[in-house]
């Protein structure tokens, strides 16, 4: 497939603060692509320079083959044909959801418009509500009202900062499913700005991890899950501990729980520290096994019990139990391994 | 109880309690009066408290004060006014040789209420380059449609003009100064507007040939101490119009005591004071009007332009019309 | 809660008298003068008034819009001082503005003369641009008032919520596209709220358009009160004047149907301000300083030209005095005016009554009173008073206490109060709406009475606010002239009173001294005015 969208070597400093550092990814024509990362790791910033509303310092973007911007050559906003759905929805108050959404369809003439509005409230549901203003929605209606208009005029592709995070955290996961539905069926390249992983593995192919300005790894969610590449990405990305082990060989670490195998090969230096990510769906609650831990603490999560688990050692480490396992805190629980992918990083 | 309404008044009316004073309501600008008031001051101890304002609203607002007012005098720039203060029964009549002996009779009211302090002529002006003085004659005659595009005027919210027709009516009837009217109207250079020091400086810039002024304003232009207003004025030549008929419309600046006044006494003093000599050779020197006293000399620019016949018609006559006269402005366009 | 409710009855009541007179004249119909007025001039008047407002209201939102916008988004040369000083002509009473320009470019101004000395033309022979004229006094007007729309425009476009523009951008809308679509319907309430005052100024202006000749319905009030001595008539004019006032707001109301214009956007990213190329700078800085040329430095030059001519002999002990009364009004009212504003504002906040609503209202509607029409309005009814006073007294007590109220300072503050109330309640409910309710609520929950909530919470959130609206008057009270002259004490002159004496003498050159002195007051709260406004919005300025 093409490439829709080419970041190349962003940086970008805002009043000596380096906010990007050497960005560089593509996303594929249709694809879905969220950038995932804390409040301030300069995501947000870096969707706003695709969308033009920030200039770069240095790097290229470029979107279907043309050239938006370089270090001499800035396509203004307005003409880069892109569609952007802002945190809040930035709704424009003074006009009723209709005149919202036509907004950006000014070269259309009447009829094609009216078709297009058709289009889009058929496809966002917002039949009842083509006359109502903006304060009178609820949040997913506005949050609905304001991807409409920002995918009206068909844009070449669509940037959403942040898309649920008004949202009732219930709700998120339905509507970020529905709307990848709706995105794919319409086929629009897509970048979208998360601080919430969940929401990222519900809506996006392809996943980059951001952290202080760098983005740390640009892969699909079971890769970032299960192969992480830096310590911060696996820190970042779903739940685990680091424990300390040392290489026997090739297929085998040697910790204080246990030597653990994996089939995954992986090039070591044999008798290397290092640091081993333990997942808490790695360790499975067995009476019949000899290893032992105490539960120092538990969130119930409906089928399953995370319990927080302390080793002899004073180590602790996270288990995933299905919820009829119902252990009383303090109470020693048997444990044992198995790890599909093992993950490893060189001690510092 | 009663103690403390006492002591309640003593503050509030503080300051009325000062021994000899009057009070004045004037529509002459402070600073055209100040100076003979000061002088009054220094020669009687009698302290003069003064409000100027647009006559008519001074009207009001004695009015509305009603028999409670401070005001000892009201003191206005044209006779229309003090007619329709004596009309309101704003006045009250007052008996003093001094006044009846120095003002002439038609300068003052028949009933005693009110009384001329000075004198001034409304006249018609040209510019001599652009005008034959032999084509000038009367007020009516500025209908003539010789004149066409060629009269300046001020508004006719003015009182002087309101006063000049109602003079006209007075002496030719309303049919026949309606009729004049739409003829002076349909001359005009331009729509109304500004002073009479406009008009004149109008005509010196060319904007019209003809123009009709209080005579003092060109007198005071030509003695001004700015150079632009002395070069203006004397591109203007003054004309007495009417002098084989009824003579130059007259109007005064006046004054009369009002029925409330509390220092009647020192009123009378104040307006004794105002026709004296001395006063009289101010207004002459100072604002170039005619003195009401015909024995005292003129300022020599108005005896530059000469003797002349003046209107005698009764100056009550102008208040009376006064209303008929600004309807009929507005009727014939006059804006 | 009652006691607050009947205090604002009262008040409110107190301070529609002077309405209440003008629209009981309704009720005695003057056919005669009403016949002659429609045979006659009516017909002009309302032409004239017409023109004017439309004249006036174009220019002043076309020279007060534009330039908010520019020095609120944009970075140009001279933007950062011309922020601030493209306020400084309301300092400017528009009858000295009139006054200046006459002066200098009437046919025998010195422009002119030089003009016809230098080329040997006559006075036919070339066009120029007649001032005292109906383009002339809207020229005037305009150039005075646009203030009003320009500051209460770049308060809306500074509180603007970023992000509505980026969309806006987003979707294809260039810088302009997206003022005209998102970012001027938006600070509409806010341009309409100027509008309306400035409006409101136009219709009471006297001043000006008698001294330019133009015969308005406001002109036409005066003539027919003074000239034809009907009272009645005059008064009922008066009232179809509020009454077209009272109409075009509603209908402005109207037209915004249910839209609403708080932001839905509750995040402020700071704004930035667009640096411009040079040529587009240029463009900016001459655009904006044109207004403030016109309406400011021309004008006051001309002042201070005369002035130096005559202030030795217009200064001294007796002008110290002039400029302590102004100063004094100007203050004391400014006080009062804000006092009652927020009392007022509060009440209807927290008991939202038609009744309560319709008082705010009618108090409102004084600022488009001619000055002239108030000061009567409130003489007859305070003289009144006092005489029946005095009668009482003199029946049951044999006390004369003669004229209590009228004829004293007190008289003149309560007239301006009438007339000016408008400016602070306006701003200050403004500012009011804009605090949630929720705020209340929680300090309610902390067991805060009404006062202390006012007190400690919405006082300090109002601050600019507060300080606007207490300038506005200040400035406002400064300029005042018509119900100044008819009311004021014995031997009580002000700056307005003195300049206009000395103008209407057609003495220029004297006037000139006081008219500084007014403007010079003026600035001060102006430049205050400003830097509260640029503060008000965190992360800027």
């Amino acid at each position: 497939m093409d490439k829709a969208i080419e970041i190349k070597n962003i940086s970008l400093t805002i009043e000596g603060r380096s906010i990007l550092e050497d960005v560089s990814f593509d996303v594929r024509e249709a694809e879905i692509a969220c950038l995932l990362g804390p409040s301030g790791c300069g995501k947000t910033t870096l969707l706003r320079s695709i969308a033009g509303l920030e200039i770069q310092d240095e790097g290229e973007v470029w979107v279907k083959g043309v050239l938006f911007s370089d270090l001499t050559h800035h396509l203004p906003v307005e003409q880069r044909h892109i569609g952007m759905v802002f945190q809040d929805y930035a709704l424009f108050p003074h006009m009723n959801v209709r005149d919202n959404i036509v907004f950006g369809l000014k070269n259309y003439n009447t009829k094609m418009s009216i078709q297009r509005l058709d289009e889009l409230v058929t496809l966002f549901s917002l039949e009842k509500h083509i006359n109502k203003y903006p304060h009178s929605l609820s949040g997913g209606q506005q949050q609905r009202v304001a991807l409409a208009r920002a995918m009206a005029p068909r844009p070449g592709v669509l940037l959403l900062d942040e898309p649920f995070a008004s949202l009732d955290i219930e709700l998120r996961e339905q509507i970020a499913r529905e709307l990848r539905l709706i995105l794919k069926l319409d086929g629009i390249t897509t970048i979208m700005v998360s601080h919430n992983q969940l929401e990222a593995f519900a809506m996006a192919d392809i996943i980059g991890v951001m952290n202080d300005g760098h983005l740390l790894q640009w892969d699909n969610a079971f890769d970032l899950y299960h192969k992480p590449k830096t310590e911060v990405v696996a820190g970042f990305i779903g739940e685990g501990v680091f424990i300390s082990g040392e290489v026997i060989n090739n297929k085998e670490v040697k910790t204080e729980i246990g030597v653990i195998q994996s089939a995954a090969t992986h090039q070591t230096v044999i008798g290397k520290k290092v640091r081993v990510l333990i997942r808490p769906d790695d360790i499975l609650h067995d009476d019949n096994s000899d290893m032992a831990a105490r539960v120092v603490d538990k969130a119930f999560r409906g089928a399953e019990f995370l319990y927080t688990l302390q080793l002899e050692s004073g180590l602790r480490i996270l288990s995933l139990v299905p919820s009829h396992h119902d252990h009383p805190i303090n109470e020693p629980i048997g444990i044992r391994l198995e790890i599909d992918h093992l993950v490893i990083f060189d001690e510092k | 109880m009663i103690k403390y309404i006492h002591l309640l008044i003593f503050l509030f009316t503080l300051q009325s309690a000062n021994a000899a004073e009057v009070n004045i309501y004037s529509a002459r600008k402070e600073a055209l009066i100040k100076p003979l008031l000061d002088q009054f001051s220094k020669e009687t101890g009698i302290a003069v408290n003064i409000v100027t304002g647009k006559a008519d609203t001074l009207l009001k607002r004695l009015e509305a004060e009603n028999r409670n007012t401070p005001a000892d005098i009201l003191l206005t720039v044209d006779v229309a006014r003090l007619v329709r203060a004596k009309e309101k029964a704003l006045f009250q009549q007052i008996d003093s040789k001094l006044l009846n002996q120095v003002i002439p009779k038609n300068y003052r009211d028949d009933d005693k209420q009110w009384f001329g302090l000075s004198l001034r002529s409304r006249v018609i002006i040209y510019a001599p380059d652009r005008v034959d003085k032999n084509d000038l004659s009367s007020y009516m005659d500025l209908a003539n449609e010789k004149w066409i595009n060629r009269i300046c005027v001020r508004s006719s919210s003015n009182v002087y003009n309101q006063s000049l027709v109602a003079a006209m009516i007075a002496n030719y009837g309303l049919l026949k100064v309606e009729r004049w009217g739409r003829g002076l109207v349909s001359n005009f250079a331009r729509p109304p507007k500004g002073g009479d020091r406009d008009q004149i400086k109008a005509i010196a810039a060319g904007v019209c040939d003809v123009g009709l002024v209080n005579n003092y304003y060109l007198a005071g232009m030509l003695e001004s101490s700015q150079k632009s207003d002395v070069v203006a004025a004397k591109k203007i030549r003054l004309f007495w119009p009417d002098q084989s008929t009824h003579g130059v419309h007259m109007n005064v600046s006046g004054a009369g005591i009002l029925k409330s006044a509390k220092n009647k006494k020192e009123a009378i003093q104040l307006l004794e004071f105002l026709v004296g000599d001395f006063a009289q050779q101010w207004y002459a020197d100072t604002n170039y009007e005619y003195s009401i006293n015909s024995k005292l000399e003129n300022s020599s620019v108005l005896k530059s332009w000469g003797k002349f016949k003046a209107d005698e018609l009764n100056l009550d006559l102008l208040g009376q019309h006064n209303i008929d006269a600004l309807m009929l402005m507005d009727r014939v366009g006059w804006k | 809660m009652t006691r607050w409710n009947s205090l604002l009855v009262f008040i409110s009541l107190l301070f529609s008298i002077p309405l209440a007179i003008v629209f009981g004249s309704l009720f005695f119909p003057e056919y005669e003068v009403w016949e002659h007025l429609r045979a006659t001039v009516l017909i002009d008047y309302i032409g004239n008034s017409f023109a004017l407002l439309i004249g006036v209201g174009f220019f002043s939102l076309l020279i007060g819009v534009i330039p908010a916008w520019l020095v609120t988004m944009y970075r140009f040369p001279l933007s950062r001082q011309l922020e601030w000083a493209l306020l400084l002509p309301m300092s400017v009473p528009a009858y000295i503005i009139a006054y200046t320009y006459t002066g200098a470019l009437d046919v025998a101004g010195p422009l002119q003369v030089t003009l016809r000395e230098i080329t040997g033309w006559q006075y036919r022979d070339y066009w120029f641009p007649e001032v005292r004229s109906l383009g002339g006094a809207i020229a005037m007007l305009s150039l005075v008032l646009y203030p009003y729309i320009y500051l209460l425009a770049r308060a809306a476009f500074i509180e603007q919520s970023v992000c509505v523009l980026e969309v806006s951008r987003t979707l294809g809308c260039n810088a302009f596209g997206g003022f005209r679509r998102v970012a001027l319907p938006l600070a509409r309430p806010a341009i309409m709220v100027g509008l309306s005052l400035v409006v409101m100024e136009t219709l009471a202006d006297y001043g000006t358009v008698q001294y330019f000749g133009v015969s308005t319905f406001t002109t036409g009030i005066f003539r027919t009160w003074f000239g034809l001595g009907n009272s009645l008539a005059a008064a009922q004019m008066s009232a179809l004047l509020l009454v077209f006032v009272a109409v075009f707001l509603y209908l402005e109301k109207r037209s915004r149907k249910q839209a609403r214009y708080h932001h839905t956007s509750s995040r402020y990213s700071s704004l930035m301000q667009q640096r411009l190329t040079k040529g587009h700078g240029v463009i900016a800085l001459i655009i904006c300083a044109a207004p403030l040329s016109f309406g400011f430095i021309v004008p006051v030059s001309l002042l201070i030209n005369w002035a130096i001519d005559t202030y030795l002999d217009v200064l001294g002990k007796d002008f110290y005095l002039l400029f302590f009364n102004s100063l004094f009004l100007a203050f004391i009212t400014s006080m009062l005016a804000v006092g009652i504003a927020l009392f007022m504002a509060y009440s209807n906040r927290n008991n939202q009554s038609l009744l309560n609503k319709i008082m705010v209202r009618l108090v409102s509607m004084g600022y488009a009173i001619p000055g002239t029409v108030i000061a009567v309005g409130v003489l007859i009814p305070f003289a009144w008073f006092d005489n029946s006073l005095d009668n009482f007294l003199i029946e049951n007590f044999n006390i004369s206490s003669g004229l209590l109220i009228s004829g004293t300072v007190f008289i003149l503050v309560f007239a301006y109060l009438v007339r000016f109330l408008a400016v602070s309640i306006n701003t200050i409910e403004a500012a009011l709406v804009k605090i949630k309710p929720v705020m209340d609520e929680v300090a309610k929950t902390t067991g805060m009475h009404t006062i202390n909530i006012l007190r400690s919470i919405h006082m300090p959130m109002m601050r600019g606010s507060l300080l606007t609206a207490s300038l506005l008057v200040f400035v406002d009270v400064l300029k005042e002239l018509p119900a100044t002259l008819i009311l004021r004490p014995f031997n009580f002159n002000t700056l307005a009173v003195r300049t206009y004496e000395l103008a209407n003498e057609e003495l220029l050159a004297e006037a000139a001294v006081p008219a500084l002195a007014i403007v010079i007051v003026g600035i001060i709260p102006v430049i205050i005015i400003s830097n509260s406004i640029s503060r008000s919005r965190p992360g800027h300025g």
